[in-house]
């Protein structure tokens, strides 16, 4: 899946800004980013679903433009709005989107019964959708997204208001599918989701923000050390920090302090020796690992700094 | 395409087997307005509240009197020789209709120099008073008439009744001026109308409300295929509508039906594909039911009222005219009306089968090539 420069302006609005992503086969690429990010424009532009105002994308070889019947043909697609029909049956939708996908019928009792059995609703075939809970819904909606074998996978906040040991399982399956080579974008806003991917595409106002996987990010994405410090008072110990040199960022995190620090500049006992200097004091200092959610925030605040400048 | 459209259809059509109600939902209210319509959508008039001031106490104003009540079409409710009662009596409702009978009306009536009668109409239902005014008329050219014969008989030394015109009125294709069967047609197309326009908007915006139509559309499935599929069912619901209450209009209201069913059900075809093709056209612009119902009810009950349903159209505002050249009830109501009591064939009806086709088409073009663009926004 490759996409170069692929723009989508609404009237004056741009929701996408010249997007360049490429995604490898059997690669599990999250999309990470604050709402309205231009995340489901992306992906609605990679389905073939509405056409790019500027750029061009393959979807697994066709141009999402000009050639997006071929595209849908090579697709599953799954969205947070939630879409089997749930006056109808288990079966009833299966059947159903196997007969729009063209599912052979000599392969449709295999196909049903894999779905079936990837949702875990073995036996109920015959019950409604509308009466399955939240975390089986999803997992038969993956199924009927697949039934057709697509080599692309695009999900579009697939687990959004599902349970946290349903939203696991649901990332099995995925995980599941990438091993058999299917190519999946997965667009999320829950963090814990983020460290399940291959790689990762941060994207804010409809840029490409950053993009690597989630080791890298953490080791990256911040541009220097975290440090985290105990330290009293906590208020004047970020006041007294904030501004100085080799001090990249300095916040109040629960009762401790995070720092972002310049290694090259600031070690950690120069940090703490500038503090105590400063009256303040310090309980503990040591390293702390970055969450991805602080480099999303960093990245996403630097980004919009650097837009203002510029 | 077939094996697709197959698909689609087997889909809605378990469906609506699920629902239960949906049969119910559909025929119910179609029968029930149906019989409501057919008794209450008539111009006739019947037993008018008339008060009578009789000032003359004659055997003449009394014989006009009693050809009044003969009619049927009035009930003397009040018989009175004080003005102002009679005023009070149509002031307060308990009189639509005064007739003030003056002093010296049989004397004048004689003596051949015109007998003055005076009527008071309570204009506030103007469509009830013009009725009455009609059929009072009429009672009074009897009347004059009745004593013109009377005299000329009494009267030796006249030669026969004066100059004159006789008017003879013989109505075509519907003898007795029934309304019914003017009516009974016309309810027929307009209650087809309503209801297929909005269950083809509907079943259509639902699915976009629900979620499922962005499900379909990023699978291969075609415009074309998606959108038969949806409107299908509409269209053959439609066809069973039209076919009960014809049912209902000749078995029950013995309306005549002298055409040829064929043609009818050529009509209602095209009918039914300019109807179902706007639904889907509304559709289009509609995200939400709401917005599905708010267009609808902008659309469709204009289409009602200017579509010569009750009111003439040659009498409506010339811009009001040209609109309801894009109206397809307009078209069909001259066509059901013309098979049921006329019986003409297509030599007659061809232009408005191609208006109504060539509506169908636009509209379908339309909304085909809307489908995608609207799933952008």
């Amino acid at each position: 899946m490759i996409a170069e420069s692929l723009s989508k302006r609404f009237g004056d609005f741009t929701a996408v800004d010249q997007l360049s992503l490429r995604i490898g086969r059997g690669e599990v690429m999250g999309f990470i980013g604050p709402n309205g990010a231009g995340k489901s424009t992306t992906i609605r532009m990679l389905c073939g679903l509405i056409p790019p105002s500027g750029g061009r994308a393959t979807v697994a070889g066709f141009d999402v433009g000009r050639e997006s019947q071929r595209v849908r043909e090579h697709i599953g697609y799954m969205s947070q709005k939630f879409s089997l029909y749930s006056d109808l049956t288990v079966g009833e939708n299966l059947r159903f989107f196997a007969g729009i996908y063209r599912v052979p019928t000599k392969e449709l009792g295999p196909r049903m019964r894999y779905a079936v059995s990837m949702a875990g609703l073995e036996g109920q075939q015959d019950t409604l959708v509308g009466t399955l809970a939240g975390g089986w819904k999803q997992r038969l909606a993956l199924g009927c997204a697949i039934l057709h074998r697509p080599p692309v996978l695009f999900l579009d906040e697939p687990t959004s208001g599902v349970e946290p040991e349903a939203r696991r399982r649901f990332w099995d399956l995925i995980h599941d599918l990438a091993a058999e080579g299917v190519t999946t974008l997965v667009s999320t806003h829950y963090m814990d989701e983020a460290e399940y991917c291959n790689r990762i595409a941060l994207i804010d106002r409809g840029r490409l923000v950053a993009i690597g996987s989630p080791g890298e990010l953490r080791e990256r994405g911040l541009g220097g050390a975290l440090y985290e410090l105990a330290c009293r008072p906590l208020g004047a110990a970020v006041e007294a920090l904030q501004g100085q040199s080799g001090v990249l960022e300095a916040a109040i995190f629960g009762d401790r302090m995070h720092v972002v620090a310049d290694p090259a500049m600031l070690g950690l006992p120069a940090l703490v020796e500038r503090l105590r200097a400063g009256g303040i004091e310090v309980d503990a200092a040591g390293p702390a690992p970055p969450s991805l959610e602080d480099v999303f925030v960093h990245l996403v605040a630097r980004g919009r700094d650097r837009r203002i400048t510029s | 395409m077939l094996a697709r459209l197959r698909v689609m259809l087997v889909k809605e059509l378990l469906q609506l087997r699920r629902d239960r109600s949906a049969m119910l939902r559909l025929i119910v209210p179609l029968v029930v307005q149906m019989l409501m319509f057919g008794y209450a959508a008539t111009f006739t008039v019947h037993h008018v509240a008339t008060a009578v001031l009789d000032l003359d106490h004659s055997s003449a104003s009394r014989d006009l009197v009693s050809h009044f009540v003969a009619s049927g079409r009035f009930d003397v409710v009040d018989r009175t020789t004080d003005e102002n009662r009679l005023r009070n009596d149509v002031a307060h409702d308990v009189a639509v209709i005064g007739i003030v009978l003056h002093a010296g009306f049989q004397r004048h009536l004689q003596d051949g120099g015109g007998a003055p009668l005076q009527v008071i109409v309570d204009g506030t239902n103007s469509n009830t008073a013009l009725i009455a005014l009609g059929y009072i008329g009429q009672i009074v050219a009897r009347f004059s008439a009745d004593q013109a014969a009377a005299l000329a008989g009494s009267a030796e030394n006249r030669s026969g009744p004066g100059p004159g015109v006789a008017l003879q009125v013989v109505p075509w294709f519907n003898q007795g001026l029934e309304d019914t069967w003017f009516f009974i047609p016309g309810i027929i197309g307009s209650l087809t109308l309503l209801q297929i326009v909005s269950l083809t908007a509907f079943a259509i915006v639902r699915e976009r409300e629900v979620g499922t139509l962005e499900q379909i559309l990023v699978s291969p499935i075609s415009a074309v295929e998606f959108v038969l599929g949806k409107t299908l069912p509409s269209f053959l619901i439609g066809l069973g509508d039209i076919a009960l209450v014809c049912a209902i209009g000749i078995l029950w209201f013995h309306v005549p039906f002298v055409g040829d069913p064929l043609v009818l059900l050529a009509g209602s075809m095209l009918f039914l594909l300019a109807t179902v093709s706007m639904g889907l056209l509304l559709s289009t612009y509609s995200h939400t039911q709401q917005q599905a119902f708010a267009l609808n009810f902008f659309f469709v009950n204009p289409f009602f009222i200017l579509s010569g349903f009750a009111f003439p159209i040659a009498a409506m505002p010339r811009v009001l005219q040209w609109f309801t050249l894009i109206n397809p009830l307009r078209y069909f109501l001259v066509v059901i009306r013309a098979v049921f009591l006329k019986g003409v064939g297509f030599s007659v009806l061809w232009p408005e089968f191609a208006a109504m086709a060539a509506l169908a088409l636009v509209m379908l073009a339309a909304s085909v090539s809307r489908f995608r663009a609207s799933m952008t926004t």
